[in-house]
C-alpha cells in the first residue's frame, strides 16, 4: 500500500486522475519551498507586518476566578488581520500558488472566515479569486459574503445537497477538475488529499510554537491542557502539532453536536462517525451503512462539516487527543460568558471550545493551566445568535 | 471469463466498436431502471453502465448530480441495486458495469461489495476518485471475486498514462476533456496527441467516455479508440420522460449503435 501522506490508515489522495498532477505538482513544489529560506522568510515578514503575528496570549483572570479550577489563558487568533486563524495558511498557500505560477485562487468556505482570508490574499497578491460557499450559509454569514465582494472575489452560492460546506467542496473541486492548468485550489483546513493535511498543519502550527514560547515566558512552563474547536480540524491541529510530543500537555477538541448527540440534527463526526473515504481523504465521517454522506447540522457554519481532518482521526484512534461534542446551546451560552466576563466576542465557532474549556477547567486544579485557542472573533455572528435568542435586530 | 473481454473480443473479430451507454440506478425507480437496461440492449448496447446514486457525486456535471438526487429521494439503495442485477441477469448476458464513488464500496464493505458482484453478475466497477496510486485499496478483493477495476485515463494524465495503462483489465476509460461529466459542445483536448500515447501505452480496448452528447459526436470519435460511452446525453432523457423514458432511450441508442457501424 501506498503510504504517502497518511497519518496510521487515515490521510491518502483519492481524488480523481484529472486533478492527480496538479497533486503532485503541489506536493513537489511545497516540499521544495518548505525549507527554502526565502519562501519562509517572505512568509514570516506578511506574518509579522500583515497578519500582526504573533497573536497574544492573554491570561483570563476573571475567567479563571469564576471557574475557580485551572488557571486559563486565551491565544487570541481573532486578533489577526481577516479575524481568525485561517490567514496563516492562507498566506502560506497564497504565496506557494504564486510561486507555482498561478493565476486563480478558489477556495470553499463554511462560516466565511476562510473565504474572507483567501479573498484578502488575492487582493494583496493581485490574484483572481473565486469562492464556493453553500448558500444556506451564505444566508446565515451575509456579512461575510460582502465582506469577499468587497475583496474583489466572486461567491458561487451552490445550491446542491444539504447547500453547506461540504457542497462548496465539491463544487470547488469541480472546478479545479475543470480548470486545472490555471487554477490553485487554496484548501482551508487539514482536510483533502495528501499534501493538503500536512501542508495546512504546518501553516498554523505557529499558533501552537507561539503559545509554547509565550506560555515559557508566563509561567515558566508547559500548559497542563489545550482546547480549541474541530470542524475540518485546522486551528485546532495548528495548536495541538507543537505539543503532541509533549505527553503532560492533555488536547482537547470541541467538536460540533448541533441539538446533541443523540438528535439527528448533529455534526458530531468523531463522536458518531465511522471510517470512510471522502474529499480526497480517508478519515472520519458521518455516514451510513451504504456509506452515503450524512447531511449533518449545527448553528455554527464553520464546524458544519461531516468529516474530520485525517490526523485527528488519527490522534482520536491512538487517543492522544480527546473529542468532546458541545451543542449549539453550550456554544451560545459560551459565547455570551465569554463576552461579559472577559470583553471578548468569540466566533461561534470558537465559541465550542470556550464551552468545553469551561467543562474542564473547574475539574483542574489551580496550579495547573489550560489553553483556550481563540481562533476567531464573532463579529460575524451576532446577528445569528440574537436570532437564536429571538432577538429582532 | 469476464464478460467484458469476450464482448470486446466478439466486437474486435466483427470489426465493430463498442456502444457502452450510462444511466443512474433508481431514476425514476428501479423497475424503470430494469426496463431502461432491456431498452438499451435491444437499441445495441453492448456494454451497461449503472451509476450508483452517491451523495456528494464530485465528478459529475449537473445532469448525473440531478439523477444521483431523485434516485437517492428515491429511496435507492445499494443492496436493492444488486437485487436488480440479480434479476437482470435472468434475461440479459452484456457486460455490467457499476460507476460509482470510492465510498459506496468501502461504506458498504469492500469485501461484501466484491463477493456481491461476483454473486449477482456486476462485471466490473468504475471508480473516478480512486486514482492509479490508491488502487490497493480495492484491487485484491476485486481480484479474487474475478471484478475489473476499469482504470481511467484523462488529458491531464500526460506522462502518468503508461503506468496506468500498464496491468489496466478490461478497457481503458479514456475521459474525453478534463473537468466533470456532461454534455458538451465542442471538446478543447487534442485528441490525436492524448489517443497516441494512450494508444501507445495499452494491451487492452479503450473507450471514451465524458460529454459525448449523441450520433455525431458518437461518430467523430469513434476512430480514436475501441468504444464509445454515453451518459448524460441517456440521462437527460430519462430526465424529461421519467418512466415512459425506455421507449426514447431505446430510439436515441440504436441512432448511436447505427452511427457506430456506418
Amino acid at each position: 500500500m501506498n503510504k504517502v501522506g497518511r497519518f496510521g490508515e487515515f490521510g491518502g489522495q483519492y481524488v480523481p486522475e484529472t486533478v492527480m498532477n496538479a497533486v503532485h505538482e503541489l506536493e513537489a513544489a511545497y516540499d521544495h519551498y518548505k525549507n527554502d529560506p526565502d519562501f519562509l522568510a517572505e512568509l514570516t515578514r506578511y506574518y509579522k507586518e500583515y497578519a500582526g503575528r504573533p497573536s497574544m496570549l492573554y491570561y483570563a483572570r476573571r475567567m479563571t476566578e469564576d471557574l475557580g479550577g485551572a488557571k486559563i489563558y486565551i491565544k487570541r487568533e481573532d486578533l489577526n488581520h481577516t479575524g481568525s486563524h485561517k490567514i496563516n495558511n492562507v498566506l502560506g498557500q497564497a504565496l506557494l500558488a504564486k510561486r507555482m505560477g498561478k493565476k486563480r485562487l478558489i477556495a470553499e468556505t463554511g462560516a466565511g472566515q476562510h473565504g474572507v482570508a483567501t479573498a484578502t490574499a488575492a487582493a494583496l497578491f493581485d490574484m483572481e479569486c473565486e469562492i464556493y460557499m453553500g448558500a444556506d450559509d451564505v444566508e446565515r454569514q451575509s456579512l461575510n459574503v460582502y465582506r469577499m465582494e468587497l475583496l474583489g472575489a466572486k461567491v458561487n452560492a451552490v445550491q446542491s445537497g444539504t447547500n453547506t460546506l461540504k457542497d462548496a467542496i465539491n463544487e470547488a473541486m469541480r472546478d479545479w477538475a475543470t480548470n486545472i492548468d490555471t487554477t490553485y485550489y487554496l484548501i482551508g483546513s487539514v482536510m483533502g488529499p495528501h499534501p493538503y493535511p500536512t501542508m495546512v498543519r504546518d501553516f498554523q502550527k505557529i499558533i501552537g510554537e507561539e503559545t509554547r514560547r509565550q506560555m515559557m515566558e508566563a509561567e515558566g512552563r508547559l500548559p497542563d491542557a489545550v482546547v480549541a474547536c474541530v470542524g475540518g480540524g485546522s486551528n485546532a491541529m495548528g495548536m495541538f502539532y507543537d505539543f503532541i510530543k509533549e505527553p503532560s500537555v492533555k488536547l482537547y477538541g470541541a467538536e460540533a453536536a448541533g441539538e446533541g448527540v443523540q438528535s439527528p440534527r448533529t455534526a458530531a463526526t468523531v463522536s458518531l462517525g465511522r471510517t470512510g473515504i471522502f474529499h480526497g481523504m480517508k478519515a472520519l465521517f458521518l455516514q451510513n451503512d451504504e456509506g452515503q454522506i450524512a447531511p449533518v447540522y449545527s448553528l455554527s457554519a464553520g464546524l458544519d462539516y461531516p468529516g474530520v481532518g485525517p490526523e485527528h482521526s488519527h490522534l482520536h484512534q491512538t487517543g492522544r487527543a480527546e473529542y468532546h461534542a458541545i451543542t449549539d446551546e453550550e456554544a451560545v451560552c459560551a459565547f455570551e460568558y465569554l463576552s461579559r466576563v472577559e470583553g471578548i466576542i468569540p466566533a461561534i465557532e470558537s465559541a465550542h471550545a470556550v464551552a468545553l474549556a469551561k467543562k474542564l477547567a473547574p475539574n483542574m486544579g489551580k496550579e495547573q493551566i489550560l489553553v483556550i485557542n481563540l481562533s476567531g472573533r464573532g463579529d460575524k455572528d451576532v446577528y445569528q445568535v440574537a436570532r437564536y435568542r429571538g432577538v429582532q435586530l | 471469463m469476464n464478460r467484458i473481454d469476450t464482448t470486446f473480443a466478439r466486437l474486435k473479430e466483427q470489426k465493430k466498436k463498442a456502444l457502452i451507454t450510462f444511466i443512474t440506478a433508481g431514476d425514476g425507480g428501479l423497475d424503470t431502471t430494469e426496463q431502461l437496461v432491456y431498452s438499451m440492449e435491444r437499441g445495441g448496447a453492448d456494454i451497461i453502465e449503472l451509476g450508483i446514486p452517491f451523495s456528494d457525486p464530485i465528478a459529475e456535471g449537473p445532469t448525473i448530480q440531478k439523477a444521483s438526487v431523485r434516485a437517492l429521494e428515491n429511496g435507492t439503495r445499494l443492496v436493492d441495486v444488486f437485487a436488480l442485477v440479480r434479476r437482470l441477469r435472468k434475461n440479459i448476458q452484456l457486460p455490467l458495469v457499476m460507476m460509482m464513488y470510492v465510498n459506496s464500496i468501502f461504506g458498504f464493505g469492500t469485501q461484501r461489495f466484491f463477493a456481491l458482484c461476483r454473486e449477482c453478475g456486476v462485471d466490473g466497477v468504475i471508480v473516478p476518485d480512486l486514482p492509479y496510486e490508491e488502487k490497493e485499496e480495492l484491487q485484491d478483493f476485486a481480484d479474487r471475486e474475478g471484478v475489473y477495476v476499469i482504470r481511467l485515463v484523462t488529458p491531464a494524465s500526460h506522462e502518468r498514462i503508461r503506468m496506468i495503462a500498464n496491468g489496466a483489465r478490461g478497457f481503458l476509460y479514456c475521459v474525453s476533456s478534463v473537468g466533470v461529466t456532461g454534455v458538451r459542445e465542442s471538446y478543447s483536448t487534442d485528441f490525436k496527441e492524448f489517443f497516441g500515447a494512450v494508444n501507445r501505452s495499452r494491451e487492452i480496448p479503450a473507450a471514451v467516455g465524458f460529454g459525448i452528447s449523441g450520433p455525431e459526436q458518437a461518430k467523430a470519435m469513434k476512430h480514436y479508440c475501441d468504444g464509445v460511452i454515453v451518459g448524460s446525453a441517456v440521462v437527460e432523457l430519462v430526465e424529461r420522460h421519467g418512466a415512459a423514458s425506455p421507449g426514447p432511450v431505446e430510439t436515441f441508442t440504436r441512432s448511436l449503435r447505427e452511427a457506430l457501424d456506418t
